[in-house]
């Protein structure tokens, strides 16, 4: 199919962005890589009526070193998250997990903000920004603002954008001390996580000091596994406590049950998902 | 006269890259899409949403008005100039032929049947227009699983019929004199093994969707369809509209594949005709992906019932096989037939003395069914191969153990098996021992022990699939006896023209299979011409008005061997050119390497084929009697169906956590007779183990309990790719078909057929310690996962 009329727009800063999004109101849409946004645009399972493209916008892209954290410009390409030495260096999760987005071609056009601000619950990166406790820079009708990951993703495909928001950058604390992995399940290369996990962990003396665990697609968000970081606080560093641990990881999630899976399904693989996922970060 | 088969250094046998590549893969070629005629219009189909339902009213009015928007029209405006849709192949006297109208016209009967069509100056606002377009339609009750259609007081898919019951088609070799009675060996047997195997629904996914092109401005209207079966679908066209035959010109251009999705012809193409002839311009259908996967026909789809019954020693003495088949909503040319071309397969190769095969065709609210690559063999081959592994445990034999324990060896050939084929050749030990080999079969049954007794969470499975397959469709005669419309010959033209360049004209019709490399390549060896001054020519009813197309893989098997006729008459007809040129008697002639030259006078003057071909255009000095021209066709009807073989050997890790199965290793040897170019038959084998690995594993089309398909883009609808895939281990073993003059057997579908079940065997082995004894295909991680938890809770959790 093709997609239903619209009207476009490309714009050069982020300003010019945000002003054009404000013309067109409720039915102005975002166009960033567009590996999300096209297909849907054929099915015509949306119908904006405005695109305002920002693959213009330079200060969108590229990475920079901020101190503690890196800053990660909301345009900048899988391809280039996943090769960047800072993200390589300071947040490798997100290097690990971008690289597992769809093909090379998609990794190439596709981008980490975008990834975002589509809040598709089976997406890798969402569930990494709510591991890294990640904040997101926006700009709006009315100026800039901050929203933490954790309130970023509110819904099903729903994020706290308004529509006339523009994801601007994301800013990622540094993990000084830590390693992570991110265990995706999916039965075909190209396609979504069935479920995944993403886990940070510190270790210290013989056991775990600290974890971090959030869940893909155990839910309309990514969920943090509260239960699995609480039981790893402090635990020694083994196969046992880990799987003891990781027993507990979808307590409070509400997978769903859809054409790829069983929320029965999604409940045991997040267990044994984010055993793996653990041990791996741990070197265990 | 001799004519000598190959020349040492001939073009047979050789590792030919495929002609046809440059121009596909730089897209330097005119794909039916491609084509852009003056005043063309573009048509977009408004389809169905509902599975079945009474159409109460359709408001065309605010699309007629749209931008762009030149006519739109239902199938009550077109009833009279549409013509219906033929089915050529009821199985049985009393098959039910439902009317299927290529736009409908009351009812919808399927999501995605269409109702209404919009034409306009471009795509774009053809499709715009279809969201103006309002049908009202009213909810008819949806009967979708086939043995509810069976049951009594089931919704009807078609109420004229009565009944949801399509056909029931028997074969018995006790009543037909082919073997033994299945039930006096099913009383007398120490071992009765049962099961019920479901194959799921595919869809064929080929590369290029539909795509249809009509011009009504000739004196023909001239189609340009992506088509497997051009010649099919001018005849078929003429009968089903009642336009006279020679006014139709039918042409196949460059087709993207088509693995028997496109062995059909379609309501799109009988709308774009009657569309073309309401507005007399050129129209234009393509599908989008979406449309294909929801109209385009689908495969599969069986239950199947099986018993197997055997002696201890593990003589195996009889088969039944009970079927339902799923045609769908209505009859596509050979739906009806697809099953009865497995029924002849489930002997395998096998000598059963006893077998039965029953066959129920039903109606359900879903898209029809029709061929999918093998069509029917893959079905009959899964269902033997998966039941002869689960003999083997019941016997507690080795699963190559019980098939060398029935198989025909290679001294009994000729062979009529009880379903009353009658096998030319095969040597199936030599093909399964250099695949054990390959395979490394011992080591690897010696690891899974290890991995057995260490209670590894990744178990490996060994999956073993020996097959054969009746190909080079079709002896006419048989044809005639099973009810199908046409027959089963193929043609072929050999032009030699004035400067010793040749046109071939074939009548089979490559989508992908490079026959225009293949035939080159025979024609080369045969006249002793290069192989690049071989032109081939198909596809195109004023080229080649005579052909039955591609599909079952016969093209090579039985078009091949009209192709050498063809080119031996040539031969035959330079003769006594050569012979006038030469001056020398034509019987003291030999055609050896290409040169016409008198037996036995080494270093003698010679004449070429060019030579004759030159001196039969000037006609200046022909001797009295022979024609001006050196042309020649030939037309083959096979006596018997062509038989190659293999085993395929397959390993597999599950992950008893998750229930992933990966594919270790993968060994194919096939046995395809004699091969005229490697590379092409690897490429084949290649991609028919693909999708018979993507049945096992990977695809399923679904539908809701409404009936809309749930698997209508490549998102649900997994398709493997490479990165999904093993590396393939192929090798070959080369028993010549006897009687024919290349050897060749078919290669088209052997994978496919093959594959299926040696990856469900070795998913399952896998699995046997914990309690399975099958898993239904696909299996996806869910479907193995929660397999393993069913057997462990039979098994009280605890590992048998």
């Amino acid at each position: 199919m093709i997609p239903a009329p619209f009207d476009y727009t490309r714009v050069a800063t982020v300003e010019d962005a945000v002003a054009a999004l404000a013309g067109a109101g409720e039915d102005g849409k975002v166009l960033a890589g567009g590996q999300s946004l096209l297909p849907m645009l054929r099915l015509r399972l949306a119908a904006p009526t405005m695109l305002v493209d920002l693959g213009g916008v330079a200060e969108l892209r590229g990475v920079r070193d901020d101190g503690d954290a890196l800053i990660i410009g909301a345009m900048t390409t899988h391809d280039e998250v996943v090769k960047h030495p800072l993200v390589r260096e300071h947040a490798p999760l997100i290097a690990q997990a971008a690289e597992t987005v769809g093909d090379r071609q998609i990794r190439h056009l596709g981008t980490f903000g975008g990834s975002l601000a589509h809040a598709d619950p089976a997406g890798d990166l969402p569930g990494v920004a709510l591991a890294l406790d990640a904040v997101m820079s926006v700009a709006g009708p009315g100026g800039m603002r901050d929203v933490r990951a954790s309130e970023f993703f509110v819904d099903y495909f729903t994020t706290a954008l308004g529509p006339g928001d523009v994801l601007v950058s994301v800013r990622v604390p540094k993990l000084t001390g830590w390693t992570t992995h991110y265990e995706k399940f999916h039965q075909m290369a190209q396609s979504w996580s069935v479920v995944g996990v993403a886990a940070a962990v510190r270790r210290s003396n013989g056991s775990i000091a600290e974890a971090r665990v959030a869940l893909t697609n155990m839910g309309v968000t990514p969920v943090r596994a509260h239960g699995v970081e609480e039981a790893l606080a402090g635990a020694p560093a083994t196969a046992d406590a880990v799987a003891t641990a990781a027993a507990r990881a979808a307590d409070g999630a509400s997978p769903l049950t859809d054409g790829v899976a069983s929320a029965e399904y999604r409940t045991h693989l997040a267990s044994v998902l984010t055993k793996r996922a653990v041990m791996a970060a741990g070197g265990l | 006269m001799t004519v000598t088969e190959q020349r040492p250094g001939g073009e047979v046998g050789r590792d030919r890259r495929r002609k046809e590549d440059a121009r596909l893969i730089t897209g330097r070629t005119a794909w039916t899409d491609n084509l852009s005629l003056p005043g063309m219009l573009h048509l977009a189909i408004v389809r169905s949403p509902m599975a079945h339902a009474r159409i109460t009213g359709i408001d065309v009015t605010a699309a007629r008005g749209a931008p762009g928007v030149v006519d739109v029209f239902t199938g009550r405006d077109v009833a009279d100039l549409q013509g219906s849709m033929p089915c050529v192949w009821p199985v049985t006297e009393d098959t039910v032929l439902p009317a299927y109208p290529p736009l409908a016209l009351d009812e919808v009967r399927h999501a995605g049947e269409p109702v209404a069509v919009v034409a306009a100056r471009d795509r774009a606002s053809a499709l715009d227009a279809l969201e103006l377009i309002e049908v009202d339609y009213e909810p008819l009750p949806v009967v979708l699983d086939m043995e509810e259609a069976l049951a009594d007081g089931a919704p009807l898919v078609h109420d004229a019929a009565g009944t949801n019951r399509c056909y029931t088609w028997i074969l018995d070799s006790a009543q037909a004199g082919t073997g033994a009675d299945v039930a006096r060996m099913e009383a007398e047997a120490e071992v009765v093994v049962s099961r019920r195997f479901i194959q799921q629904r595919l869809v064929p996914a080929f590369m290029e969707p539909r795509s249809t092109v009509v011009d009504p401005t000739g004196d023909q209207i001239t189609m340009w369809s992506s088509t497997q079966v051009p010649h099919i679908l001018r005849v078929l066209l003429s009968l089903g509209t009642g336009v006279p035959e020679h006014k139709i010109r039918v042409i196949a251009p460059d087709v993207g594949g088509g693995f028997g999705g496109k062995l059909e012809v379609t309501p799109e193409e009988f709308i774009a005709f009657a569309a073309a002839r309401r507005l007399n311009k050129p129209v234009k259908f393509t599908e989008s992906r979406s449309e294909a996967m929801l109209s385009a026909h689908h495969g599969r789809d069986q239950i199947q019932d099986i018993t197997v019954t055997a002696r201890r020693d593990g003589t195996v003495t009889g088969m039944s096989a009970r079927l339902l088949a799923n045609m769908g909503a209505y009859l596509g040319i050979i739906t009806p037939g697809i099953p009865i071309l497995g029924a002849f397969m489930f002997g395998g190769i096998y000598k059963f003395p006893a077998y039965r095969f029953e066959c129920t065709g039903v109606f359900t609210n879903t898209t029809k069914t029709d061929a999918y690559r093998g069509a029917g063999r893959p079905e009959a081959t899964f269902a033997l191969e998966r039941i002869m592994d689960e003999l083997a445990v019941e016997l507690g034999l080795d699963p190559l153990e019980l098939r060398r324990r029935n198989w025909i060896e290679r001294d009994e050939f000729p062979f009529t098996t009880a379903a009353g084929l009658t096998y030319d050749s095969g040597d199936y030990a030599k093909a399964t021992d250099r695949a054990t080999e390959l395979f490394g079969y011992d080591a690897l049954r010696q690891e899974q022990a290890a991995r057995r007794a260490a209670g590894d969470t990744v178990q490996l499975g060994i999956g073993v699939s020996t097959y054969t397959e009746m190909c080079g469709l079709a002896p006419s005669r048989v044809l005639g006896q099973l009810r199908y419309a046409a027959g089963g010959w193929e043609s072929a033209s050999v032009r030699m023209l004035p400067t010793g360049k040749v046109e071939v004209v074939t009548g089979t019709s490559p989508h992908g299979q490079g026959h225009e490399t293949a035939w080159s390549q025979i024609v080369a060896d045969q006249l002793g011409v290069a192989f690049e001054d071989v032109e081939v020519l198909h596809g195109d009813t004023r080229a080649s008005h005579k052909g039955l197309d591609t599909y079952g893989s016969r093209s090579l098997a039985v078009g091949g061997i009209a192709l050498v006729n063809a080119c031996r008459r040539v031969v035959e007809k330079a003769m006594p050119v050569a012979a006038h040129l030469l001056e020398a008697d034509p019987a003291d002639l030999e055609f050896t390497d290409g040169a016409f030259r008198v037996k036995g006078a080494p270093g003698a003057a010679t004449k070429t084929l060019a030579d004759c071909a030159f001196a039969v255009f000037q006609s200046h000095d022909l001797p009295d009697g022979v024609e001006s021209t050196l042309d020649a066709d030939a037309t083959y009807d096979p006596e018997n169906f062509s038989y190659p073989h293999g085993t395929h050997l397959c390993a597999v890790e599950v992950d008893t956590e998750t229930g992933m199965v990966k594919i270790r290793s993968y060994v194919a040897v096939d046995d395809v007779g004699r091969v005229i170019n490697p590379l092409i038959v690897d490429g084949q084998v290649h991609g028919g183990v693909a999708q018979g690995i993507a049945q096992a594993l990977f695809e399923e089309a679904r539908y809701d309990e409404d009936g809309n398909l749930m698997t209508g883009t490549f998102v649900e609808y997994t398709i493997p790719s490479a990165a999904d895939l093993p590396d393939l281990v192929t090798d070959r073993t080369e028993t010549p078909a006897p009687g024919h003059p290349l050897g060749a057997k078919g290669v088209g579908e052997a994978g496919t057929i093959a594959s299926t079940p040696a990856v469900v065997n070795a998913v399952v082995d896998a699995l046997r310690p914990l309690g399975v004894a099958d898993v239904r295909m696909p299996c996806t991680p869910e479907r193995v996962w929660s397999t393993i938890q069913a057997a462990r809770a039979a098994n009280g959790g605890e590992l048998r």
